[in-house]
C-alpha cells in the first residue's frame, strides 16, 4: 500500500492496485460521522460500440444502456439492494454520466458491512427478461420527467447542435423507443465488457481504519475469480472540429426564455497533467470573462440579460469537451450576441491583467478548499480525474502556475466563431 | 462518533452560536432574521436580502463587492428565503477559506464577519433610500424569480399544492413574494422595511469552524450591535377543520402528470409525538426501502420518483410522484391504501429498523455538513424548543409500533393535486 501525503492540505491518500486489476484508495477524514464510498466503472453513455471481449466483431448497443444496467445492477433474485443498504443504515444510490457509472453508499455505522454488500452487489450481476421489462416502464417515466424539464432540453440541445457523430450527443438515459429493444443477454454483454475490475477504482473516504478496510477489500477481491482481460476495444466515429449546427430554438410550455452559449473544445485527445492544466486554464479564462467580479457579469445583469441562473462550465473529457454560457434571460438573442462579442473581445482587447488573473487563481484556490470539505465531491472527483490520468490533489499546484501568457494562448486559441453553437428555450407560441 | 456541542451567547439584539470543530478547510458564517409571514411584508422581505447583497456603502458595485471576496481567497456570499411553519427566514451565509490550509496566512476569518456585518448594517444607502439602480435591477430579478417556478414542473406543482391546501393561512404565501407586489415597492418603502426588520425579527448568528470563541464573540460584539427586542410569536390559529378532501386538476401542455398530495400530520417539532412522526415518515415514503417507493415504482412500475417529506413546523406531509396521466387513478390509490396500511400498523419489524437507521444515518450525515449543523441546530430557535441532537437519536430510536400508529391516527388527507397534460390518453 502506498501513502501519498498532501502535506498543505493535511490529508494522506493511501492507494493500492491489486492484483486483479482494481484500483483502491482510502482517504482517511477524522471527525466525520460519513463514511463514503464509490465503485465506479470506466463505462459510460458514450460507450455504445465496442468489441465484447472474446470476440472479433464490434457491436452498437441501444442507447441509453450502460444507465440501464446501472438500474438493473440493484435487483438481485432475493430482492433489491436498496433494502439491504438502508437495513444497515446506509444511504445507496449511483449515477450514469458519459463516461462513468459510480454505485456508492455512505453511512455513520456498519462500514464493513455495507463496503462488502457494495462490492458485491455490483460484481454479481443478475439480469432476467422479467426485471428487464419491469424496469422498462421506471426508466420511461425518469425519461418523460427529463423532457419536460427545460434545462435539461436545454443542455443536450447544445450538445447535439456541437457534436455531429461523437455519442456524447445521445441522451444518457436513452428514448423511450431505444430502451425498449434492451435485452438481458445484451445487459450481460456489457457487463462482461466494462465491469472487469481492472476497468474500475473504488475510493472510501471516511472515519475508517486504513490498514483494517485495505485488508477487508483485498479478501472480498480475492475470493472472486475473474479472467485476465485485455484492453478494451472502444470505437468512436471521426469527428469535426467545428460546431456542426450553430443555432437551434426549442418551444416548450415555460414562462421565462433559456439560452446556452456553447464552444467546442479542441486538444481533447489530452490527458494527465496536461490536460488538468489545459482545464484549468479555461475554468480561470471563464471565471475572468464572465465571473460575478468581472466587468461583463455586471453589465450582463445591469441590462437585464442574465439573473441569478447565469452560469458558465467547462468540461473536458478523453473524445469530448465543451464550454457552455448562459442561464435564464429576457431576450436570448440580445444575450448571445453580446456574449459573443465578449468572447471575440477578448482576442483582440487583451483585458486580462496579472492582477485580475491572480484574483482568478486565489478564488479557485478557495473554492477547492470549499470542495473538498465534501467527501462526496473527493470521491467523485478524484475518480473522474483518474480515469483521465490526472491527480485531484494537483489542482492547487497546477492553478499555481498558470500565468497570464497561458491564459492568453488558451483564449487565442480556444475561442473561435466556428466552434460556437447556441441553443435556447422560448415560451411556446410566443 | 461526534455530536455537536453548540455554545449558544445572549448579544446587543441577538443570539450568537459558536460550533467549534476541525473537520473543514472553511469556516462558515450564517446570519439569520426571522419574523411572521405576511402578506403586507412578504414581498419585501423577499426582495431585501437580494438588495443587501449585490452592494455596500464600502463596495458600491456588484464588480467591486465580488471582487472583494475574491480576493479573500473566493469567500462566497450567498443569501437564501426559506419558510419553516409560518415564519419567514432571510438567511446570508459566507464561507471563508482557513487560512491554516494556505501558503499565505493572513489570517481571513475576521474579514469574514467584517464583511457579513458590512453587508448587514452599512448598505449602500442615500438619504433614507437604498441606491435606485440596485433596487430596480433586483426587482426584476425577483420577479423572474417568481416567475420561473412555472418553468420547473415538479416544484411548480408542489407550491400549487401548498398554495391549494393553505388557502387563508399564511403558509400559502411563497417565499419569493408576490408578482403584483413587486412594482410598488420603492427605494424608500424598501429602506423602511429594512429599519423595522432590523428592528424587529429575530436575529442569529452562527460560526462553524475552526475558531476561537472569545476572537469571534469579541468580533461579533464590536462589529454587529443591534438593540434588544421581544421577538414575535405567531397568533395562534384554529387547526383547519377538513370538511372535505379537494381534489385538483390543473391541465397544462406537459408530458409527464406530476401528482402531489397532502395530508395534515397535526403534529409540529417539539411535541412528544414529533419523533414518531418522522419514523412514519421513512416507513411511509421517505427513502428508497419506504412503502411509496417500493409500492408506486417497484411493484407497479407507475413512476421513477415517489416520495414523501415533511414540513416539520407547520405539520405537513406531502407526497410527490410523477406518473403518466393514464395511471392517475391508479397512483392516487395505492398512496392512499399505503397511508392506510401505516394507520393499520400494518409494518413490520424489518421496516421499523431499517427506517430508525437510516434516520439516525441521515441526521449524522446532515452534521458533517457546516449548513447542516446550522439548519438543525436552527430548528430548536423556531420552535422555541431545546431538542438536543442526542435526545433526537435517543427518543426516535425509542419509539414504538404502538407510537406510530398512534400518530398516524392523527394524520388527515387534506388536497389531491395533479398537473396533468392536454391530451387524455388512450
Amino acid at each position: 500500500m502506498e501513502k501519498i501525503p498532501f502535506e498543505q492540505l493535511q490529508e494522506e491518500l493511501y492507494y493500492e492496485k491489486l492484483s486483479n486489476g482494481l484500483d483502491v484508495f482510502i482517504l482517511p477524514k477524522k471527525g466525520f460521522n460519513k463514511t463514503f464510498a464509490t465503485f465506479t466503472t470506466k463505462y459510460g453513455s458514450i460507450d455504445n460500440h465496442f468489441v465484447p471481449p472474446g470476440k472479433n466483431e464490434p457491436v452498437k448497443v441501444p442507447d441509453g444502456i450502460a444507465h440501464f444496467l446501472e438500474h438493473k445492477l440493484f435487483e438481485k433474485e432475493d430482492g433489491d439492494v436498496f433494502q439491504q443498504f438502508s437495513r444497515q443504515g446506509a444511504s445507496a444510490n449511483a449515477f450514469t454520466s458519459f463516461t462513468r457509472t459510480a454505485y456508492l453508499f455512505s453511512s455513520t455505522s456498519d462500514v464493513e458491512r455495507n463496503l462488502e454488500t457494495l462490492m458485491d452487489f455490483v460484481q454479481e450481476p443478475y439480469f432476467t427478461e422479467k426485471t428487464v421489462e419491469k424496469e422498462k416502464g421506471i426508466i420511461g417515466q425518469e425519461i418523460t420527467m427529463y423532457d419536460d424539464n427545460p434545462d435539461w432540453r436545454l443542455y443536450f440541445g447544445l450538445i447535439e447542435n456541437l457534436y455531429q457523430n461523437h455519442p456524447v450527443k445521445i441522451d444518457i438515459a436513452g428514448t423511450i423507443d431505444s430502451i425498449s429493444h434492451i435485452t438481458k443477454d445484451m445487459l450481460y454483454e456489457c457487463y462482461h465488457t466494462f465491469y472487469h475490475p481492472s476497468n474500475m477504482l473504488l475510493f472510501i473516504v471516511g472515519p475508517v481504519d486504513v490498514e483494517q478496510i485495505m485488508n477487508q477489500v483485498k479478501e472480498n477481491q480475492a475470493r472472486k475469480s475473474f479472467e485476465k482481460q485485455s484492453e478494451i476495444k472502444r470505437i468512436f466515429e471521426p469527428e469535426i472540429a467545428e460546431s456542426n449546427e450553430k443555432m437551434k430554438v426549442l418551444e416548450m410550455n415555460v414562462h421565462s426564455s433559456k439560452c446556452l452559449i456553447g464552444i467546442k473544445a479542441l486538444h481533447v485527445d489530452q490527458n494527465g497533467e496536461e490536460m488538468l492544466k489545459n482545464e484549468l486554464t479555461t475554468n480561470v479564462l471563464l471565471d475572468l470573462l464572465f465571473g460575478k467580479s468581472s466587468d461583463n457579469y455586471e453589465y450582463l445583469y445591469n441590462e437585464g440579460l442574465i439573473d441569478d441562473t447565469f452560469s458558465y462550465d467547462y468540461t473536458q473529457e478523453q473524445g469530448f469537451g465543451f464550454a457552455m454560457i448562459g442561464g435564464d434571460t429576457s431576450d436570448p438573442d440580445r444575450l448571445v450576441e453580446v456574449i459573443k462579442k465578449m468572447l471575440l473581445d477578448v482576442k483582440t482587447s487583451n483585458p486580462i491583467t496579472e492582477q485580475s488573473l491572480e484574483g482568478a487563481k486565489r478564488k479557485k484556490i478557495g473554492a477547492f478548499l470549499r470542495a473538498i470539505n465534501s467527501p462526496e465531491f473527493i470521491a467523485n472527483q478524484f475518480t473522474r480525474y483518474a480515469f483521465n490520468g490526472m491527480n485531484l490533489f494537483d489542482v492547487v499546484p497546477t492553478l499555481e502556475k498558470i500565468s497570464l501568457s497561458d491564459v492568453q494562448k488558451l483564449s487565442n486559441e480556444f475561442i473561435s466563431e466556428d466552434r460556437f453553437s447556441v441553443c435556447q428555450v422560448v415560451p411556446k407560441g410566443k | 462518533m461526534s455530536v455537536i456541542s453548540e455554545i449558544v451567547k445572549d448579544m446587543n439584539g441577538y443570539k450568537l452560536h459558536i460550533v467549534n470543530t476541525e473537520k473543514y478547510k472553511t469556516n462558515t458564517l450564517v446570519w439569520k432574521m426571522k419574523a411572521p409571514l405576511n402578506q403586507e411584508e412578504v414581498t419585501l422581505r423577499a426582495l431585501l436580502p437580494y438588495v443587501l447583497q449585490s452592494n455596500s456603502k464600502s463596495y458600491p458595485s456588484t464588480a467591486k463587492l465580488r471582487s472583494y471576496l475574491d480576493e479573500l481567497y473566493g469567500a462566497t456570499l450567498h443569501v437564501d428565503l426559506s419558510k419553516k411553519g409560518e415564519f419567514h427566514i432571510i438567511s446570508f451565509a459566507i464561507e471563508i477559506a482557513n487560512e491554516k490550509f494556505l501558503k499565505d496566512g493572513t489570517p481571513l476569518l475576521r474579514k469574514g464577519i467584517d464583511l457579513l456585518a458590512e453587508i448587514i448594517t452599512n448598505p449602500n444607502i442615500s438619504e433614507d433610500a437604498f441606491d435606485a439602480r440596485t433596487v430596480e435591477k433586483e426587482k426584476r430579478t425577483l420577479k423572474q424569480r417568481i416567475q420561473s417556478v412555472y418553468d420547473d414542473k415538479m416544484r411548480y406543482a408542489s407550491s400549487r399544492l401548498v398554495e391549494e391546501m393553505c388557502k387563508g393561512e399564511p403558509y400559502a404565501l411563497h417565499v419569493h413574494g408576490e408578482m403584483d407586489a413587486v412594482d410598488q415597492i420603492t427605494p424608500e418603502s424598501l429602506y423602511q422595511y429594512f429599519k423595522k426588520a432590523l428592528a424587529d425579527d429575530e436575529l442569529d448568528l452562527y460560526v462553524i469552524g475552526d475558531v476561537v470563541e472569545e476572537e469571534v464573540t469579541a468580533a461579533a460584539k464590536e462589529t454587529l450591535q443591534f438593540s434588544s427586542r421581544t421577538p414575535k410569536s405567531l397568533t395562534d390559529n384554529e387547526p383547519k377543520q377538513i370538511e372535505k378532501v379537494e381534489e385538483i386538476k390543473e391541465v397544462q401542455d406537459v408530458k409527464q402528470g406530476k401528482l402531489n398530495i397532502g395530508f395534515r400530520t397535526n403534529v409540529v417539532y417539539g411535541d412528544p409525538e414529533y419523533f414518531a412522526l418522522q419514523v412514519l415518515n421513512g416507513i411511509y415514503g421517505g427513502f428508497s426501502h419506504s412503502k411509496l417507493f417500493i409500492n408506486v415504482r417497484e411493484k407497479a412500475s407507475l413512476a421513477y420518483y415517489a416520495a414523501s417529506r415533511l414540513e416539520s413546523h407547520k405539520g405537513l406531509l406531502m407526497v410527490m410522484s410523477g406518473i403518466d396521466q393514464k395511471n392517475y387513478e391508479q397512483a392516487v390509490s395505492i398512496i392512499n391504501e399505503q397511508m392506510k396500511a401505516v394507520k393499520d400498523g400494518d409494518f413490520n419489524e424489518q421496516e421499523l429498523q431499517q427506517t430508525k437507521a437510516v434516520l439516525k444515518n441521515q441526521i449524522l450525515e446532515t452534521i458533517d455538513t457546516a449548513r447542516g449543523i446550522v439548519e438543525v441546530l436552527y430548528h430548536n430557535v423556531v420552535s422555541k424548543k431545546n431538542v438536543t441532537l442526542d435526545e433526537w437519536i435517543q427518543k426516535m430510536d425509542a419509539t414504538t409500533k404502538e407510537d406510530i400508529v398512534k400518530v398516524a391516527d392523527k394524520i388527515q388527507l387534506d388536497t389531491i393535486y395533479f398537473l396533468t397534460g392536454k391530451e387524455e390518453s388512450a
